[in-house]
């Protein structure tokens, strides 16, 4: 049988050691299997499916290991970059994901860890075929993209999600570097900027001359100004553009030159949407509805910075066609709203401030028969006894909205009826967070706890898979979620429950959970040693402000050897010894040795 | 007062504000006013708020009283909950996005007035006192990172020093004295704290001027950042003299 390699380039011949295709022969026959092996597994993409089989023999390791293109890394320090590099030798597309995610919330030193440097240059070194690179919660630094700029002749990709530590120089060695650029999305990233005084970068002007291959350029969060005649001028060379997403700098009626420029666009972030300082007063403005007419397979929208509510009407050509809107940094009222919302019949996923209040979401009800997402956002943010929306608004939402999957909810008061009702209205249900933002807070038509609320969403929602709670929650909502929150992956608990008894109904009845962050929650060491368990299967457990001790984190360190434990805590004599923060996950490989001063690792 | 009692050594009661290896500092006498920098947040927290009395909160915070049962918060006195106190990365809204809300704010701010701008800059001062947005860029001398905090969230220089202790894990800053300022009529102090390889808040006011964290009260303080910036205490010795100066010619 001859080697059917030349049908698969990327099949390494399992006689040569360098390179895929310096001999073409007969294979041995053990090695025929393999091959087929490959062949097959090809096909398989899912990561999870690929993990199942590699499980299943030591041929199947290999194969699977010579054959995963596309790698995942939950947590950076769970693995070595060596380690990572040594079994997966052909990978293409890598994510990774750093810090937890109560960094976003600055409950983490900012000198936590992170860093993408060892992965980068672990990368460098064995895989300069890469292509795509996914980041999020990292740290990276300007040297880093750099690094990624000149190391991978054939990249494509750059994802950078909730990132920080970089600034324009890193991004404009990307532009001018990576000749094959397909995305740069620069997301909710922290970009170093020059101070108001100092030169600005000129970025965009770094990518090269000629057509470009980009689809997706996303720099909201760089914010700093743009030079706007080498955008223009990079958008009319960028044929297969279909995201774009500017920063606020960028003005209305530039925006509406670009998308003159390109019309193909489907993906949209405004800059800043109000008056603006290049149009002179008494000037007639261009018809910006016009621009929005033009770009014909619009379906997502979002940007809308420093908005003028009178120049939404803008966007009305796009309205029908829009799966995806982003209102979240706009302050627009119910009013104000309601014009643009009632057109957007084919509404998908939807983001907005709770300034449009319970009025603007019985409009979103009403029309939006197709919501699959929704998150409302507070405007203020400080805990008072009312709010913009409530329990109506949510209530109206499950009545109207019923093949809702995904619901993220900030309010001042919720009761259980509303989110009883939300359970049975919205069976596939998969997300549901609410906040509500008063700590503590009971039904307030009942004085009673949220317990019956959360456990009728645990109980009616059968594809749950991540829950949030928040309100006054006693051990019985816990005891609900461990009852019957069999599918849950992840759990978000702030102030919440009354004894280590609500923690262990979780740890002993979630199969699933992957992913726990629990802080200033009376749970303590009797409920950690509860999941010993389940630890291994877990991502991660975050439990801040808790009644955890370090003898205890110390214990399990101790019976579970491949869990690393790192205590957050900033000083050593206190009025008890708890800890401050308990960062635990398990990983393969000796404890990092790029941790600040503040955090000791037990393992 | 409080600043004598700690006599002339500065190092020796200096406050402890860093994480683990920041050093001891625990002999200052029990001040009142602020914590020792040696509890753990959440407590801390508790302890300002303790000290509020404020009777405009009464009636919230009896209203939230009768609805939490007592065994259930953690707080160190549970008579007084904290219904408008800010808690560190409460609610969960990500400060990328508090920034960028804040952001929108001050630009509307800075808008010159038509009817609706007026408008909207007046329900935009609102926004900012509500969300409370007061953000300013802090930078600190080699380390790569940026932030920015909301000096609206704290009360006093203590809080805003605990707070950037938090951030900047290897930062330890020097004492504040009681009425929480710099004590800038004794240059001998001032000179030992600058002369330290400790690091020092500086901060840009309005007039552009670059001064050190503390020389003016609180309140004042805020209304005038623009900027802050944490430095080494031997770099902001030109500042010193400026700060004196600003400093003698108010009082």
């Amino acid at each position: 049988m001859t080697h059917s390699g030349s049908s698969l380039p990327d099949l390494p011949n399992s006689t040569s050691t360098s390179g895929p295709m310096s001999e073409i022969r007969s294979p041995p026959p053990d090695r025929v299997l393999e091959i087929v092996l490959e062949n097959v597994l090809h096909f398989l993409t899912c990561r999870r499916d690929r993990n199942a089989a590699s499980l299943v023999c030591r041929s199947w390791y290999r194969a699977e290991a010579l054959t995963r293109s596309d790698l995942f890394i939950g947590n950076c320090y769970a693995v070595s970059p060596h380690r990572a590099t040594s079994r997966f030798r052909r990978v293409k597309s890598l994510t990774v994901k750093g810090k937890p995610r109560f960094a976003d919330f600055d409950l983490l030193p900012l000198n936590w860890g992170a860093n993408f440097s060892p992965w980068g240059s672990a990368l460098a070194d064995s895989y300069p075929w890469l292509e795509k690179l996914h980041l999020k919660r990292m740290s990276l630094t300007d040297d880093d993209l750099d690094l990624i700029a000149r190391s991978f002749p054939s990249f494509k990709e750059l994802v950078l999600v909730c990132c920080e530590g970089f600034g324009i120089a890193g991004i404009a060695s990307i532009a001018a570097n990576c000749r094959l650029l397909r995305v740069l999305d620069l997301v909710e990233s922290v970009v170093e900027v020059a101070d108001e005084d100092e030169e600005v970068m000129d970025w965009i002007s770094c990518f090269p001359e000629g057509e470009t291959h980009l689809e997706s350029l996303m720099f909201e969060c760089v914010d700093c100004p743009v030079n706007f005649e080498a955008l223009e001028g990079l958008v009319a060379r960028s044929p297969f553009l279909k995201k774009l997403r500017l920063n606020r700098f960028v003005s209305i009626p530039q925006l509406y030159r670009l998308m003159h420029r390109a019309p193909q666009l489907t993906h949209i972030g405004t800059g800043s949407f109000c008056a603006s300082d290049d149009v002179a007063v008494g000037d007639q403005e261009p018809d910006y509805a016009s621009a929005f007419a033009a770009c014909k397979s619009l379906v997502c929208l979002s940007g809308f910075r420093d908005i003028l509510p009178d120049y939404l009407p803008a966007i009305y050509p796009a309205c029908a066609n829009l799966t995806s809107l982003n209102l979240s940094y706009a302050d627009v009222n119910a009013d104000q709203l309601k014009p643009v919302i009632l057109q957007c019949h084919k509404l998908q996923t939807l983001w907005v401030l709770d300034s449009i209040c319970d009025e603007g979401l019985q409009a979103v009800a009403a029309t939006c028969k197709d919501l699959r997402e929704l998150r409302v956002f507070p405007v203020n943010t400080r805990e008072e006894v009312e709010g913009p929306v409530s329990e109506v608004g949510l209530e109206v939402i499950s009545q109207g909205c019923r093949k809702l999957q995904s619901i993220l909810f900030f309010c001042q008061r919720m009761t259980n009826a509303a989110v009883i009702a939300m359970s049975k209205n919205c069976p596939d249900l998969v997300v549901f967070r609410l906040c509500i933002i008063g700590r503590y807070r009971p039904d307030p038509e009942t004085q009673e706890p949220m317990d019956d609320g959360f456990g009728a969403i645990v109980m009616n929602c059968k594809k749950l898979t991540r829950l949030a709670v928040s309100g006054l929650l006693t051990d019985q909502a816990f005891r609900y979620i461990g009852m019957y929150g069999k599918l849950v992956r992840t759990l978000s608990v702030a102030f919440a429950g009354d004894s280590d008894q609500g923690l262990k109904y979780v740890l002993e009845g979630c199969p699933n959970l992957q992913k726990l962050e629990i802080r200033d929650s009376p749970f303590g060491d009797a409920a950690l040693r509860s999941g010993l368990h389940h630890f291994y299967n877990m991502r991660f457990l975050w439990m801040s402000s808790c009644k955890l001790t370090r003898q205890a984190c110390q214990e399990i360190a101790r019976t579970l050897p491949h869990l690393a434990l790192e205590v957050i805590d900033s000083q050593e004599d206190k009025a008890d010894d708890h800890i401050e923060i308990l960062y635990m996950y398990r990983s393969l490989d000796r404890p990092r040795n790029d941790a600040p001063k503040c955090v000791t690792i037990l393992q | 007062m409080l600043a004598k009692e700690h006599g002339l050594n500065l190092k020796e009661t200096e406050l402890c504000l860093g994480l683990p290896g920041g050093g001891g500092g625990g002999e200052a006498a029990a001040e009142t006013l602020r914590t020792t920098g040696k509890r753990g947040f959440s407590e801390t927290v508790d302890l300002k708020l303790n000290l509020q009395g404020n009777d405009n909160n009464k009636e919230d915070l009896d209203e939230n009283l009768k609805n939490v049962p007592k065994e259930k918060t953690l707080l160190k006195d549970p008579a007084k909950p904290p219904a408008k106190a800010q808690v560190v990365g409460w609610p969960p809204v990500r400060s990328y996005r508090k920034n960028m809300m804040a952001q929108k704010v001050s630009t509307e701010e800075n808008k010159s007035g038509s009817a609706t701008t007026e408008k909207t800059a007046s329900s935009a001062a609102a926004a900012t006192a509500a969300s409370g947005g007061s953000f300013v860029k802090v930078s600190m001398d080699g380390a790569p990172y940026l932030r920015k905090v909301d000096l609206t969230m704290y009360k006093s220089y203590q809080d805003l020093s605990d707070a950037l202790a938090k951030m900047f894990s290897s930062f330890t800053m020097g004492n504040y004295g009681s009425q929480g300022m710099i004590d800038f009529m004794n240059e001998s102090k001032l000179m030992d704290l600058l002369n330290s390889s400790e690091y020092v808040p500086t901060y840009e006011d309005k007039d552009g001027d670059w001064m050190l964290v503390g020389d003016v009260p609180w309140e004042m303080f805020v209304g005038s950042c623009k900027r802050l910036r944490i430095m080494k205490g031997s770099e902001a010795i030109g500042l010193a003299p400026r700060a004196m100066e600003k400093c003698k010619s108010r009082s």
